[in-house]
């Protein structure tokens, strides 16, 4: 294992035993965006924790907003918080609830939680960088279940139709969707929208990396993320039993241990 | 009122760098000088009424003075949800501004009303209600607030009235005094509210700020327990704020409204107002026998 991988391990066990402590949280949506969570916030992004709120920097808004938790341990590994706070998760006064809240978490940019809000929320802070004039780079991160909402198809002709070349969003598709409505090629889908799509592995750091850098020429940039719900535990990866489940003493105990 | 929003617009436009229009592919002609001068600041954003609320709360967060805009069911009703979430709960300062009102839209059918978008907004903690009466109560009050840390709910009417009062934000006027009771008059109603009460011995307070209501003016004119409201849109949607602002006090409410049902014939907006009970007569008639006519 190497350094980042004994990292992301730790940051699984931290949610891990958040979750069991406050029987709270959506551990295998969090796990599934780990990796690029990781990647984003190690190697692409500007921010400054020390000033959450910096002029210069990008905006990165998790639509998926269940996956908290994962949002949650990078922010903290990061400095936006302390670790600490994760152990008050969901607690009547903690600022860290179920879904994040940008009026509470330094970090946090849009309240999110109800799916199909945090794509077109994304393009108004795009539109308004290139309005402004100003040079920085708008992330967010979907669901595939989210891209059931109308709102993500009315997004993708808007942000294509207006160039907005800064926007780049990663969809999150470990195919928990499939059982409603199976997307099928979302590649195909957002290029005839007019985005420059691309297929990854949205568990792979290097390829991460090098499609998120990727310069769009005009077109918002789609990265389809093939990933696995719950990655890393078995139990857990692509068992929807576990989409908002906590794991109890004896489960946990298992999960720590896989992930030593 | 719809040509003094573009007119409003385009005077505010040459002063703010900021102020940016998203339009619901409606009234696209009217801003066509707009798009002539600053199309990096207008968009025709197309139908997507729903993804247009979004934008607009992202472009605010970005310090941007959005005006978001299009037919009242369409700009309410149908995104509901993304002004609770992106524009109340994280209180974006987004300009909604609407045009059809209740039925100005008659011919058009049931799918062209909304007369439930008050009472819908009032339910979102963080947005500001205006109901403008005339094309100088909009202009006073868009280009007073627009700008300010709170969204903007405007309401527009085909309907508004001719008579020439100085409005300010978040307070009622204080048309006339009478010993009766009050009578509410909202927005566009105004005109009516006063020639129906010509032989009444009541007060009549102008609204054109429902969210914050002025409370205030109400109790400092409170008397004799009667209180009538006279609203543009369905009736009983004022009860909350009247019955709040009065607390302790025991009041005999009249309100007077569209119906709550679906308006299922077509016409005009004139029609309409006497199928609702809102045409100057059948506003008197209520009032009279509420009050009693006698001065």
């Amino acid at each position: 294992m190497d350094n980042e991988e004994l990292v992301i391990n730790d940051l699984k066990r931290i949610i891990l035993n958040t979750s069991a402590k406050s029987g709270e949280g959506h551990v295998a949506s969090a796990f599934s965006i780990l990796d690029i969570l990781w990647v984003l916030y190690k190697k692409i992004i500007k921010v400054n924790p020390l000033d959450p709120y910096w002029s210069e920097r990008d905006i990165f808004i998790l639509s998926k907003g269940h996956a908290s938790l994962g949002l949650y341990a990078i922010l903290a590994y990061k400095g936006f918080f302390s670790i600490s706070e994760l152990d008050k998760f969901c607690t009547l006064d903690s600022f860290l609830g179920g879904h994040p809240d940008c009026n509470k978490v330094p970090g946090v940019e849009a309240s999110t939680g109800s799916l199909g809000h945090g794509l077109p929320f994304a393009l108004g802070i795009a539109f308004s960088k290139k309005i402004q004039k100003k040079i920085s780079d708008v992330y967010v991160i979907l669901g595939d279940g989210e891209c059931n909402e109308g709102t993500i198809w009315e997004s993708a002709l808007i942000a294509s139709n207006h160039k907005l070349d800064n926007l780049k969003c990663i969809i999150d598709y470990n195919h928990s969707n499939d059982r409603a409505l199976k997307l099928g090629d979302l590649k195909a889908k957002f290029m005839s929208f007019g985005w420059e799509s691309y297929v990854i592995d949205g568990h792979n750091h290097e390829q991460i990396y090098q499609f998120l850098l990727k310069k769009s020429n005009g077109k918002p940039l789609a990265i389809i993320a093939e990933t696995i719900k719950g990655k890393g535990i078995k139990q857990m990866e692509s068992n929807p039993a576990w989409h908002h489940k906590s794991p109890n003493k004896e489960e946990l105990e298992i999960m720590l241990n896989e992930l030593l | 009122m719809r040509k003094q929003f573009v007119l409003t617009i385009e005077r505010l436009i040459s002063d703010d760098e900021n102020l940016a229009i998203l339009l619901g592919d409606i009234g696209v002609f009217g801003f066509r000088n707009v798009f002539q001068k600053y199309p990096e600041r207008i968009y025709n954003i197309g139908i997507c009424e729903q993804a247009m609320t979004s934008i607009a709360a992202g472009m605010a967060k970005e310090g941007l003075h959005p005006v978001m805009h299009s037919i009242a069911p369409f700009v309410i009703e149908r995104c509901f949800e993304q002004l609770k979430i992106d524009v109340g709960f994280q209180k974006h300062p987004v300009n909604i501004v609407s045009v059809g009102a209740s039925y100005d839209y008659a011919a058009l059918g049931s799918t062209h009303h909304c007369p439930g978008d008050v009472a819908l907004v009032k339910t979102i903690n963080g947005i500001n209600i205006i109901v403008p009466g005339s094309d100088k109560d909009f202009d006073l009050l868009f280009s007073d607030i627009y700008k300010g840390p709170t969204a903007n709910y405007f309401r527009l009417t085909e309907k508004g009235h001719s008579l020439d009062f100085s409005v300010t934000f978040g307070k009622a006027n204080l048309i006339k005094s009478g010993k009766k009771g009050i009578v509410i008059a909202i927005g566009p109603m105004l005109e009516r509210v006063i020639t129906a009460c010509l032989n009444l011995d009541v007060s009549i307070l102008y609204y054109t700020t429902l969210e914050p209501f002025d409370s205030a003016m109400l109790i400092k004119c409170f008397v004799n327990s009667k209180v009538a409201v006279v609203e543009p849109f369905y009736e009983g949607t004022m009860s909350y704020d009247i019955h709040s602002a009065l607390k302790g006090h025991s009041i005999n409410l009249l309100s007077i409204g569209v119906p709550r049902k679906f308006l299922s014939k077509y016409g005009v907006a004139s029609e309409q107002d006497i199928l609702c009970g809102l045409d100057t007569q059948s506003i008197k008639s209520k009032l009279e026998i509420f009050f009693g006519n006698e001065k």
